[in-house]
This record gives structure tokens, sequence and C-alpha cells, in this order.
């Protein structure tokens, strides 16, 4: 058991099931996004009226959230791959620290944001 | 004349790793690769790599041959050779002791966390434990591992995090007892396993399918692991 206290969900099994739902969550979305481009003549009317309606707003939410979720699982393994003290020495620990910070940081502000988007509409 | 070009390096007196070429005669014969190895052996004795049994089961000349991780004994030329000419290194990812011969201290290390051998808490029988043909089969494609150590030595995540990642080998291995009838560990097994770095550092690239000597695939080993751990837990 290696253990590991800056992943998203500390067990590897639920890292790697929310990787796949998350996936499937923003797959929708960008399908439903396409699709209802695709098919309908949109306008900024019909575009408002779609953002609007609640169901439409807690699907972006959730796709918001999913990005987040998802890139804090990917950047971690990437970030675990190659910013290590293996292949970079001892400084490797408190740059993937401050890497992994920003990120989340970042994420959570674009959740925050999206927020005051969606609810502002 | 066939041009092999093999990795260099002893560090008693080379400074860094070099690439030496040598000229070699087959006498226009398919001959394996550990054949020539040994031609050029009997050429130049400073030559160094393991082998022992030449036929594919002791798993000891695991090399990186034409770019493709192998087993020398059992690559005959036809397979490797390109433009008339072979070239020869060690296995990939693992600090190299002289020549061919690399340290495979960590790839043992992770075989050994998984436990590979049988654990059974009651009481033994007094002839055997026994299984049925059904739950024999289910160690088939598993119990074949050699430990050759090409599968690892080809996988990424194995290069980057050898003291975290089990790798292919040690994961088909694990795999091998997960799925034995006889072993009553499973539970205790999974929770070994459950970590974000031991089995789910694999990204199913299929390195390891690809260069394993025996045909084996650790690839399903750890989708089937990954099933288990999901079934144990969800």
């Amino acid at each position: 058991m290696v253990t590991s206290v800056t992943s998203f969900g500390r067990s590897g099994l639920s890292d790697w099931l929310l990787q796949r739902i998350t996936a499937v969550i923003m797959t929708a979305y960008l399908v439903f996004v396409v699709v209802y481009f695709a098919a309908n003549d949109v306008d900024y009317a019909s575009w408002l009226a779609l953002n609007q309606c609640l169901p439409m707003k807690m699907f972006s939410l959730l796709t918001v959230l999913s990005i987040a979720i998802h890139s804090w699982i990917g950047m971690w393994g990437v970030l675990t791959d190659y910013v290590t003290v293996r292949l970079m020495g001892a400084k490797a620990t408190a740059l993937r620290m401050l890497f992994q910070l920003g990120m989340i940081a970042v994420s959570l502000l674009y959740v925050v944001w999206a927020i005051d988007i969606l609810w502002g509409i | 004349m066939l041009t092999v070009s093999v990795y260099r390096y002893n560090p008693e007196t080379d400074a860094e790793p070099y690439m030496q070429d040598y000229q070699v005669d087959t006498k226009g014969k398919d001959v394996m690769v550990l054949d020539v190895l040994e031609m050029l052996k009997a050429e130049d004795n400073s030559l160094v790599y393991r082998r022992s049994c030449r036929e594919g089961v002791c798993g000891s000349d695991g090399m990186n041959i034409a770019g493709k991780n192998g087993l020398a004994c059992i690559t005959p030329l036809s397979e490797v050779v390109k433009n008339n000419k072979l070239v020869i290194r060690p296995l990939p990812g693992l600090p190299v002791i002289r020549d061919l011969v690399i340290d495979m201290t960590q790839f043992y290390a992770q075989y050994e966390k998984i436990k590979p051998y049988l654990i059974n808490d009651t009481p033994a029988p007094a002839i055997e434990r026994l299984q049925s043909p059904e739950e024999r089969a289910k160690l088939d494609g598993l119990y074949e591992c050699i430990l050759c150590a090409c599968c690892s030595t080809a996988c990424p995540s194995f290069w980057w995090n050898p003291d975290k990642f089990i790798g292919p080998s040690g994961l088909l291995q694990a795999y091998r007892f997960l799925a034995d009838s006889r072993d009553t560990a499973t539970e205790q097994r999974l929770a070994e396993l459950d970590d974000p770095f031991s089995v789910f550092r694999c990204h199913g690239i299929m390195n390891c399918v690809q260069v394993c000597p025996k045909g084996l695939n650790p690839t399903r080993a750890i989708g089937h692991i990954r099933n288990m751990l999901l079934r144990s837990a969800a």
C-alpha cells in the first residue's frame, strides 16, 4: 500500500471511478451542446431561454464540477509522473505542491465563477 | 556481414555509456540474438550479459533488441535486423550495472510486495488442496510468467514510479494469486492494492502485452484486479 495525501479521493479506485464518471458527464454535455447547435437555429433568445431553465443550469454546473474533478485527478497523475524527487531531486516536492495548489485554486475559482455566471443569467 | 551495435558501459573504466559496433558473420543463418552475442563474447570477452537456459524459460536474457524488449535466446535475427544492422541495449528504466546487465532490485521489490505465494489459514488437508479443472483453468495465462522484466521495463508508468507502481509483471502475479481458489487472503491482497499508485498507475497503453515473450496479457489481468476492487468496494 502506497500512501498518498495529495490525490483527489485518496483511494486509487475512487479516483479511477470518478475519472470515468466525469468523462461520461463531459462527453454527454459536449454531445448535447453540439447536437443542440446542429439541430436548432440558435439565436440569442433561444440560447438565453435554454440557459435560464434550471435543469440546464444543473447540467452545466455538473459539467464544470466534472472538469474540476477530472483535471485534479488527471493533473495529479501527470505531476506525480514527471515532477518527482526521483527525476528532479529534493526541490520536486515543493514544486509539485505549488503546481498542484495552483491548479486546485484555479479549478475552485472556475467553479465559483461558473455558479455566478449560471445563476446570474 | 552483420553490423551489431551494442550498448557498452563499465562504471569502473567508462565515464559514460557508449555504443560499440561489431561485425559478425552469421554465414547466412537465421540464428537467435543470443547466438550473435555468444559470437561477440568469443571475440571480445569484456562484453557482459545475463543468460542461462537459452530457450526462453529462465528469463535471464531480457534486453532491448532493435528498440523492443525481448528475450535474446528466442528472438531470431530475421525479426529484428534492419538494413543489415542490429541494435542491442539493456532493458530501459532500471539502473545499468554493466553493459547489458541491469539492477533488478526494484523489479523484485515490487514482486515481493504482492506476496507471491499461496496464503491459506485453513488446516491443511491430509494430501493436498484440490482444485476443479475450471478453477485451475483460471490460472492459465498467469502462471507462465518467467519474471524476465521485459513488460515492466517497457512501461512508462513503471519508469516514472518504479518504487510505487507494482508494474505489469507484479500485477499479473498479483492476479494469479487473487484468482487462485486455494488462496484465502483475497480481501487483504485487494486492500493492499487500493491506493492511487500500486494498480491505478496503469493507463492501459498495453506496451506490456506487445513485448511479453511468453504472449501473456498483463493489461487484462490488471483489468480483472480493478473489477475485483470495484466489486469488493462498490
